[in-house]
């Protein structure tokens, strides 16, 4: 019997909207990534339909923040395929443009522009990438931060904001951009304890919402509550990945075993 | 009965003035005044004493008299029945005129090769380490030596552009000639000029007022452009291309006017032994602008990628994840942050290239310490006056800049808890 | 519809080689050198721009003559090729280095030299034994009778005044520290204008140990400059370091007077203070004082490098979070101890290439004093280009002596690089 997850969500989920449809939102095939000779991702084999939420696990140096990043574009892969909602990723401009406005990320440290407030960093893209009209802009903007419930933050500055504040702004920043898919590179990691919470209580009315998202965490009560698939990457290559139920309480390799040890451990 | 809650209480001992942290501080103050005064009296004491030991006295007064030297390169009139003080206005403004060229010109410097530093391309990043290590590592005074001996030592002659066939020829199209005894580039000249004003001290040219207004009619009708654009784009989401419209407006009128004033250029040319017409730049001015550009170039290409380097690659990959180009990116994201950074420090670097300036006597320019704190002390004596004076110049130029610096980073603050 | 999605991988996937058009020197060329038209357009830019610099120089720079009695005569041996005339290096290296030192006295400025180098090996590296310290302390003394010569007594006292500070100190503080802090202070001041020339004078008178005297006038090169350098870099560090505290401080008075100070000399020209040490500094002080000209150059030098020197460790000291300053009040440490245990030793470690910079931009700007009359490596460049046998050399002795310089600089902020790797505890 595993110990009492950091993080247990408390909270009743609505699983109403959380379907996972036929449609492929993201394939990859035979994926390999190099730097310089190191050989990060091995024969990254994975297909993501819409509406799943999967949580990817591992330790560290294994690839899992690569292989997110890769679906951006923010690093190249230089073998195998990755075609995300019909496109696939080549060095071609247009097709990485498409890409990325179809995709939003959040990354470990926020990186909000500090040099503009609250509402400017959500309407900075839609303005200048979309070409949306100002207030339509900030309109959606206000939309979004109310979701993620710091509506009243809209005209300070990053600086004045707490970490899981900041956090939750660049969720929102995201999403106004209206991505179909929403990648996370270890979202509450660089949080003090008492903001994890809020930060995962957004994701999880984003995924009652029925979004498809990719999250890199080892916060494994998230996965356990809302993921619908659970990947564990070692040494650059899927090693395993099921159902949350049957891979905590069931995993099948060695590796595996040795990680879920670590991580429940305590 | 004392209780531990209620505060001490007791006479006022004499120790306490010493131990007491309420009074301590006023003790130490007070005494450090003591011995400053103290200090300065003895200074102001000796200075007394040695004035009278030497029968001199402390006055301005050489100001006003006649300067008896000449100065050959000059903005306003000066001629050597000019007064002290009005040699001292001369030296000034070339002060002035050299510092503030050289901003310019190593400000354009500093940020290509500071950008070039940066670039992927391996070759030119290297070219750019060396040019910055070999520049800041070497003394100033010997780059303005060294400039200054190529220029009159490995020029030709004029004499040199002589005859049929000359060993030298002028460049550019034969409008600009490079010499042992300075450059001589064409003159603006007007045909229709509109004089000048007499303010007293000095002639100021009315073509040069009317061209500056020019400019900045441009400026501001340009502003109104680009707040035109923003408007459009904040209503409708598409911005209007306005690059050509703001060409039109920065330089149409300046040019509209050249034209209604009869602009065109006198070239120099070989007249006798030596070139005439055109403006003679001489090779003091050149060599100093060219080793202040240089050298401060270096320290600011410097402070240039220090800035960039300090905005962390998360924007850029923020910004990326966001669907933004990389030129709105550098534009809307990671500029307005650098700029915080690098632009301190860049002020900084125009107040060390006001004050080398004065390293100017090394070569023969005539600036504010060439004139001053040079000639007019050595013939005058008036040592004492003269460098007070001339630090009180300084001082107040680099005050001003320092004020400047001080604006601007208020003005740009980022808003922290 | 659920899927199935369950997978378990049997055999790890060895690490490959990665495809060879991703790799390789012919990929590094052409994605650093090549990788668009503007790129491709610098790089050959570049390129020609080199070959142009090196083909010029080094026609001129293997042609080059090296025993020669003057420019004439160099151009001769050259007979009508371009090639440098470096035989004026070879013929006044002396000059160059030494200035006017009398040349057989050479043994003293050397000898000083290397003393200094090993003075100053406990500062600079940590590897070294600690003893060396007390060479350290004394090395000033010794060095100043070396280079100036006459007796050895006179430095030796002028120094002893800081251990008398320090044992006047060590006796009182048991009575009452503020008194102990100011006998300190005034202790040295008694002891060098009341008991420095007596018992130097009596010491002298038992045992000589002079050396012959050597005018400052004569003094020039680039030991002018280490000389000026080393000693204004070595005064300004805790005078600079008075300073930024000054100007952090409480006390109003004391910080408005640091303050004052540092935007004075940040304000004006370094000229202008040289200036000042040669032509003012005899208004200023008693009448018929005589100060030795490069000890008042030293003193202005100092005081301009302390007030940048100021400012960078101001930015160090504010750079330390104020939790710093708050544990150390916390531990019941007063403001001298606070500061000697606890600030300083961060706000130092942070401020370090600040600190260097002060300190090359120092010894560049000791190439000044050819202004006042000093004759510095620029100075004698001037003068040996005026002598009928060289006149018209320049490139030869500019490059000599920028290489000297930049040997010099480029060292210490190669230096400054390997102490901040060094003392790089606070992240691993």
């Amino acid at each position: 019997m595993t110990e009492p997850q950091p993080h247990e969500i408390p909270r009743e989920i609505d699983r109403s909207h959380m379907q996972v449809s036929d449609e492929v939102a993201i394939e990859i095939a035979s994926m390999n990534k190099w730097f310089g000779s190191f050989h990060v991702l091995r024969d990254i084999n994975m297909s993501v339909n819409r509406g799943e939420r999967i949580v990817i696990c591992g330790p560290s140096g294994s690839g899992k923040s690569t292989l997110i990043r890769c679906i951006n574009r923010l690093e190249e892969h230089q073998s195998g395929r990755i075609v995300v909602d019909g496109t696939e990723l080549t060095s071609d401009v247009k097709n990485i443009d498409k890409v990325r406005s179809e995709v939003g990320m959040v990354f470990q440290h926020f990186n909000l522009f500090p040099h503009l407030t609250i509402l400017e960093n959500c309407t900075l893209a839609p303005i200048w990438v979309r070409k949306i009209p100002k207030k339509d802009a900030e309109e959606t903007a206000m939309h979004f931060l109310e979701k993620v419930k710091i509506p009243e933050q809209a005209l300070k500055y990053p600086g004045q904001l707490s970490g899981g504040q900041q956090q939750r702004v660049a969720i929102a920043r995201s999403l106004c951009m209206r991505p179909r898919i929403m990648l996370f590179d270890e979202p509450t990691s660089a949080l003090d304890p008492e903001m994890i919470k809020e930060v995962l209580d957004t994701m999880i009315s984003l995924a009652e919402d029925g979004m498809t998202m990719l999250v890199v965490t080892h916060e494994m009560g998230f996965a356990q509550a809302v993921a619908n698939r659970v990947v564990f990457m070692d040494q650059g290559q899927i090693v395993e990945q099921n159902e949350p139920k049957a891979f905590f309480n069931n995993p099948q390799s060695d590796r595996t075993k040795l990680f879920l040890s670590q991580i429940l451990g305590h | 009965m004392a209780n531990a809650a209620d505060p001490p209480k007791g006479s006022f001992r004499l120790s306490m003035l010493v131990y007491d942290t309420r009074y301590r501080s006023i003790t130490i103050q007070i005494v450090a005044l003591f011995l400053f005064m103290a200090l300065a009296a003895w200074l102001v004491d000796n200075t007394i004493q040695n004035l009278r030991t030497l029968g001199k006295d402390f006055n301005f007064s050489f100001l006003w008299s006649r300067a008896g030297y000449d100065i050959n390169q000059r903005l306003v009139e000066y001629t050597n029945d000019s007064s002290h003080g009005r040699a001292m206005l001369v030296g000034l403004l070339n002060t002035l005129l050299l510092a503030f060229i050289s901003c310019v010109t190593a400000t354009i410097v500093g940020v290509l090769a500071g950008v070039a530093r940066l670039s992927k391309n391996w070759i030119v990043a290297r070219l750019m380490t060396v040019y910055v290590e070999a520049f800041r590592n070497i003394p100033l005074l010997l780059w303005i030596v060294v400039f200054f001996a190529v220029m009159t030592e490995s020029m030709p002659a004029p004499s040199a552009f002589r005859g049929d066939d000359p060993a030298a020829s002028m460049l550019m199209f034969d409008t600009v000639a490079v010499t042992n005894r300075g450059v001589y580039i064409p003159e603006p000249l007007f045909y229709r000029s509109l004089g000048d004003i007499d303010l007293g001290i000095f002639l100021v040219s009315v073509d040069l007022l009317a061209i500056i207004a020019a400019l900045v009619l441009g400026f501001y009708v340009n502003r109104a452009i680009v707040n035109r654009a923003t408007r459009i784009q904040e209503a409708t989401g598409i911005r209007p291309t306005t690059w050509w419209q703001s060409i039109l407006a920065l330089f149409g009128p300046v040019i509209a006017l050249l034209v209604a004033l009869g602009f065109h250029l006198g070239y120099p040319e070989l007249k006798g032994f030596n070139f005439g017409g055109g403006t003679h730049l001489r090779n003091s001015l050149i060599a100093l602008w060219a080793a202040l550009t240089i050298y401060t170039g270096a320290f600011i290409a410097e402070n240039v990628r220090a800035g960039i380097l300090a905005i962390s690659r998360g924007q850029t990959e923020a910004a990326f994840a966001l669907g933004l180009r990389p030129g709105r990116t550098m534009s809307l994201v990671i500029l307005p942050q650098a700029l915080r950074v690098i632009i301190p420090p860049l002020i900084s670097q125009y107040l060390n290239i006001t004050k080398n300036t004065s390293l100017a006597l090394a070569v023969g320019y005539m600036d504010l310490r060439s004139t001053l704190g040079g000639i007019t002390i050595n013939q005058t004596g008036r040592e004492l006056e003269g460098m007070l004076l001339m630090m009180l110049i300084y001082l107040i130029i680099s005050l001003s800049i320092s004020a400047v610096m001080n604006v601007y980073n208020r003005s740009v603050k980022l808003k922290e808890r | 519809m659920a899927q199935e999605y369950s997978y378990v991988r049997t055999e790890m996937l060895p690490e490959q080689e990665p495809p060879s058009n991703a790799i390789g020197a012919l990929v590094w060329v052409r994605e650093n050198l090549f990788s668009g038209p503007l790129n491709t357009i610098l790089t050959l830019a570049s390129i020609a721009v080199v070959w142009w610099i090196v083909s010029h120089m080094s026609g001129w720079f293997l042609n080059s003559v090296w025993q020669a009695g003057s420019l004439a005569e160099c151009r001769e041996i050259l007979d009508g090729a371009t090639g440098a005339c470096f035989a004026v290096i070879t013929d006044r290296w002396e000059q160059l280095l030494y200035g006017f030192y009398p040349s057989e006295f050479y043994w003293r400025p050397n000898l000083t030299l290397l003393l200094m180098l090993v003075a100053l090996a406990p500062v600079l590296f940590p590897g070294v034994p600690r003893r060396l310290f007390w060479f350290s302390a004394v090395y000033p003394a010794i060095g100043f009778w070396l280079l100036w010569g006459g007796s050895i007594w006179p430095p030796l006292v002028v120094l002893a005044a800081f251990p008398v500070a320090f044992v006047v100190y060590r006796l009182l503080e048991p009575v009452n520290g503020i008194l102990a802090a100011v006998a300190a202070l005034v202790a040295p001041v008694l002891w060098w204008f009341l008991f420095a020339a007596p018992i130097g004078g009596a010491l002298a008178a038992i045992l000589p140990g002079t050396l012959e005297p050597v005018a400052s006038d004569l003094f020039g090169g680039f030991m002018l400059s280490i000389i000026i350098g080393v000693t204004g870099i070595a005064l300004s560090l805790p005078l600079g370091i008075l300073l930024a505290l000054g100007r952090q401080s409480d006390l109003i008075f004391i910080k408005t007077i640091c303050v004052g100070f540092i935007e004075f000399i940040r304000g004006v020209p370094l000229i202008t203070l040289l200036f000042t040490a040669s032509l003012l500094l005899n208004y200023f002080l008693p009448p018929g004082t005589n100060f030795d000209i490069i000890l008042r150059v030293v003193i202005m030098v100092t005081f301009f490098a302390a007030a940048y020197m100021a400012e960078v460790i101001r930015g160090g000291l504010a750079a330390l979070p104020r939790g710093q300053y708050e544990a150390a009040d916390a531990l019941g440490l007063d403001y001298w101890r606070a500061q000697r245990l606890i600030i300083l030793p961060q706000a130092l470690k942070i401020s370090i290439p600040g600190i260097v910079n002060t300190f090359i931009g120092l010894f560049k700007d000791t190439t000044l004093v050819v202004f006042i009359g000093l004759l510095d490596p620029i100075g004698l460049s001037n003068a040996i280009r005026a002598t009928t046998e060289w006149n018209g050399v320049y490139w030869e002795l500019f490059v000599f002596i920028g290489l000297c310089f930049f040997i010099f600089c480029f060292g210490m902020s190669r230096y400054s690089m390997y102490l901040e790797r060094r003392l790089k505890t606070d992240h691993r």
